[in-house]
């Protein structure tokens, strides 16, 4: 097996790179006494060829969509078509400094504004912004137009978000960074939030609530209505985690459940990569009361021409630019890939999947809810366990070649297996997939230890995660300096 | 039919049956009648390969791409093709944050890797997976500072990226953390301005180099100065320019943040970038966002696993050091491949070409007749000017001619980044047209 780090190619004057020729004569020595670096660096010296073999080989180490089904619970790894990535890496998209004049950059401000109308119609928002890089990011700027919009009002006691304990751990996280403190709502079993206590604590001093539906177990809140309604009779306002949009999509609009802000996840319902955690996209949208607190700038239209349009308002930025643009550009070919005809097979397909596999699976692993879920199911272990965890059948399924679901998540539901086969996935696929955790079942009754010890076949084993606390190790540096 | 949704109508029947439901909205039962949609919603027609590629193609080529001087953070510099081609591999590109690690070796050594160069780079210990761009790094460090200290003041210098200061006033007022900036002298922070506010109050200072208006600076004085406070030093750096000049660690820093996007990432219009932080091991586990560490496998191979998660939200929930979830994990590998082929030696060489390219213009640009120096010559690759010539008038005769022309940093004063991209020709023909221009 392939064993090296890029730090054991360190063959002097051997290189990777070329650079244009020197043409300018600069004394540097002045610059460099008053400014110069004396500290020595660890780096690699390898020629182009052993750097390219050197990250193949990694790739290697790796699964990916492609490699096979991907039912990670919550992330939504569908297919993330190529022709996407050809679109993104125009030279035109790709060699514009964010800072040019409106003039020098309309192909880029019309892709956002055609993104902005097209996520408007599915989602009923009134305006987004795409300066958020990702869903955490997306939440926080959602939570700070919460902020921004009680405190314009002169309503300065809201300084609450009610966010149920079935929530994605970003949730309550968000809010903290925004400065809200968080109050956590214990769920009903199937994750729904639980009426009686929602009203408990609603109040003056309540921002809003944030929730994510279908929530975190799959299930549709089917007092959606009631819930919005009881918040804004309060005075809150609601925030819509789109994380789990890809149950919805071309089917229910955000705003027709009565939220008032969201962040969508391109990376996830929009059909953009996830790069082995990121880069994402999070935009945020929000109804017409709440456009004017959205990051400057937001694109208009004048004719056919694109111009920036800044608020007195606005919230300020959240990040450097306009956010990771490039992402953008997939999501919207995504989009206009599919078109108005596809777009609502999306969720369709999705919930079919995950019902599909629901109900040929629930003879076998501990059904959390037996109602029909939307795009993900989650069980709880296995059926007459025989001592074989949740954890185990995860890494079992490693061996037969599939990436394992989220586990242990939602916190809610013990042993919790949550998987996600999202609209990508044909019939033949998930037949091979739940003849697999059948098989595993299986196992676990007749032969426990071979799914203990699960994996077998994977170029690593099962890691020491409590060393890797204890002994922290996280430069190449403090590795060769180590020893036991 | 579409090629991104293989369930044919018969596959849709035989799961409805296996299912025992009739149809697919009886799975969206639950759902509110007078909220589902059964009427598409109108967002154009789908569009096939071709048409969608063409359309695109139309989109990317209404943008003008020139020759850039713009800088202001974001440089035009060069991309080796190794770095696109190998991060398009699907194994790096569709997989997700490394949860399981025994499938995930690929993803958590170049992380393992890319935190190496990140700690070599700024030579302080520890580095975490990535954040989303040098922006909110910064004010990532900010709110660590905070909460190290428990204090609720910071003091930032006026020459940071107006871009910087924007994002951490935004994140500040959210958090009602007071933001001072530090006044000037000659473009640089004042040591003395500084001096007068550091009464032991502030949380920590943020300095930038090469600053705003492309100057060096040493933050060696402010750390020395905060430190007896018991406050934190962060400096936000360019990385590229790190081989040639001092180490955070050598001026004392606590916190290293900055944007990696001149370490071969295209500027993307923005983005995506990626935002890079680094610290000692006395702030370790105050770090936000993803770890990578070292450890053993069951067998007693070496293996990589994300660790210290006790920091994370999906572990502390509100009481995690950060929000973060998703970070720039594929730019992450970008710069890896980027330092992997530059090393020692490149970095240092490129580092050159830019100092040299820049002094370059700068000595031919200050001595034309409408244009003069404003500040001392310790730049990078970035420098102000300024001139009595009418600033639109310079734009566009520039953009006429192909260039894109600088950032304007005051209503005389223009600054142009020179990078090694920039040949001689195209310095030259660009002092030639700032020479021509006449008064209106």
């Amino acid at each position: 097996m392939y064993n090296k780090l890029i730090f054991d190619y360190n063959t002097p004057n051997r290189v990777g790179y070329d650079l244009p020729t020197h043409f300018a004569k600069f004394d540097n020595s002045k610059l460099l006494a008053k400014y110069g670096r004396k500290q020595t660096m660890i780096l690699p010296s390898a020629s182009e060829l052993e750097v390219v073999r050197h990250y193949t080989n990694l790739s290697l180490k790796n699964f990916g969509v492609e490699t096979g089904l991907y039912p990670l619970g919550s992330c939504t790894m569908k297919y993330n078509p190529k022709v996407d990535e050809a679109i993104a890496s125009l030279k035109g998209f790709t060699n514009l400094h964010p800072l040019v004049s409106v003039n020098e950059c309309q192909g880029s401000l019309e892709v956002l504004y055609e993104l902005s109308q097209k996520l408007e119609k599915i989602t009923g928002m009134s305006g987004f912004t795409f300066e958020p890089c990702a869903g955490a990011h997306g939440e926080l700027t959602g939570l700070m137009i919460i902020k921004q919009y009680h405190l314009a009002r002169k309503d300065k006691k809201r300084t609450k978000i009610i966010i149920p304990d079935s929530a994605h751990g970003t949730n309550p996280a968000s809010s903290n960074v925004c400065g809200f403190e968080v109050i956590s709502i214990a769920s009903n079993p199937d994750g729904r939030i639980n009426l009686s206590s929602l009203k408990s604590v609603l109040n003056d001093e309540v921002a809003g609530i944030m929730l994510t539906n279908p929530n975190t177990l799959g299930m549709f809140e089917k007092d959606i209505l009631k819930i919005t309604k009881l918040v804004h009779e309060a005075g809150g306002l609601c925030y819509y985690d789109g994380a789990n949009l890809n149950a919805l999509l071309g089917r229910v609009k955000p705003t027709a459940m009565g939220f008032d802000v969201l962040h969508l996840n391109l990376h996830k319902t929009f059909g953009t990569p996830h790069g082995g955690g990121g880069p994402g996209s999070g935009p945020v949208g929000c109804i017409a009361k709440l456009v004017k607190y959205l990051p400057n700038p937001v694109i208009i239209q004048k004719g056919d021409h694109y111009e920036f349009s800044n608020s007195k308002t606005s919230i300020g930025h959240v990040s450097g630019y306009y956010g990771n643009f490039l992402v953008c550009v997939k999501a919207l070919a995504f989009i206009d890939s599919l078109g108005e005809t596809n777009i609502a097979k999306v969720s369709d397909n999705a919930v079919l999947n995950a019902n599909y596999i629901k109900e040929a699976l629930k003879q076998d692993y501990k059904l959390a809810i037996n109602e029909p879920c939307k795009h993900e199911v989650v069980f709880g272990g296995v059926i007459n366990e025989n001592g074989v965890t949740t954890l185990d059948v995860a890494k079992r399924l490693l061996d037969y070649g599939y990436h394992a679901p989220t586990i242990y998540f939602p916190l809610i539901v013990n042993e919790a297996m949550m998987i996600e086969p999202t609209e990508s996935e044909s019939k033949e696929t998930l037949d091979e997939f739940i003849a697999v955790l059948k098989l595993i079942a299986k196992e676990a009754r007749e032969n426990p230890d071979l799914v203990k010890g699960a994996p077998h076949t994977t170029i690593v084993k099962r890691i020491d995660e409590v060393r890797a606390a204890r002994i922290p190790l996280l430069t190449y540096r403090e590795l060769i300096n180590y020893h036991e | 039919m579409h090629k991104y949704l293989p369930q044919t109508e018969s596959d849709i029947q035989n799961m409805l049956k296996s299912i025992g439901v009739k149809d697919i909205k009886a799975l969206f039962k639950d759902v509110p009648e007078s909220i589902y949609l059964t009427k598409e919603i109108k967002i154009g027609k789908p569009l096939s390969e071709d048409e969608l590629f063409k359309h695109f193609e139309v989109l990317a080529n209404k943008n003008k791409t020139n020759i850039c001087l713009l800088g202001g953070g974001v440089y035009d510099h060069y991309v080796p093709s190794v770095i696109p081609a190998l991060v398009a591999r699907q194994e790096f590109l569709t997989s997700y944050t490394p949860y399981q690690p025994e499938i995930s070796q690929g993803t958590l050594q170049y992380i393992f890797e890319y935190q190496s160069f990140i700690s070599e780079l700024t030579g302080l210990e520890v580095s975490n997976a990535s954040l989303y761009d040098g922006a909110t790094a910064t004010a990532e460090a900010m709110l660590l500072a905070c909460g190290a200290t428990r204090k609720d003041k910071i003091a930032i210098s006026s020459a940071l990226n107006p871009r910087l200061i924007d994002v951490i006033k935004t994140y500040a007022s959210k958090r009602n953390i007071k933001v001072i900036e530090i006044e000037l002298i000659k473009g640089r922070t004042s040591l003395k301005a500084f001096n007068k506010i550091n009464d032991g109050s502030l949380a920590g200072v943020i300095i930038q180099t090469p600053n705003y208006f492309g100057l060096l600076e040493d933050a060696t004085p402010f750390s020395a100065a905060i430190k007896e406070n018991k406050g934190l030093s962060i400096v936000a750096v360019n990385p590229l320019s790190l081989g040639l000049f001092k180490s955070p660690l050598e001026m004392g820093i606590d916190v290293a943040v900055g944007d990696g996007q001149s370490l071969g990432i295209p500027m993307g219009f923005g983005g995506p970038y990626i935002g890079f932080m680094a610290t000692n091991k006395t702030y370790m586990r105050k770090l936000p966002g993803r770890i990578v560490g070292s450890s053993l496998d069951s067998e007693g191979k070496r293996a990589f696993v994300l660790t210290l998660q006790a920091r994370e939200q999906h572990i502390r929930r509100e009481k995690a050091t950060s929000n973060i979830c998703s970070n720039e994990s594929l730019m992450a590998l970008w710069v890896t491949i980027y330092l992997a082929c530059l090393g020692n030696k490149g970095l240092v060489d490129i580092g050159n070409l830019n100092l040299e390219n820049a002094h370059y213009a700068y000595k031919k640009i200050i001595s034309l007749p409408h244009f003069k120096k404003v500040y001392d010559a310790d730049f990078f690759n970035e420098f102000v000017v300024e001139t009595d010539l009418s600033l639109k008038t310079i734009d566009r005769v520039l953009l006429k001619n192909g260039y894109t022309s600088g950032i304007h940093v005051g209503p005389h004063q223009i600054m142009f980044a020179i990078t090694e991209r920039r040949s001689q020709a195209e310095i030259d023909h660009l002092v030639e047209l700032l020479g021509g221009i006449k008064h209106v």
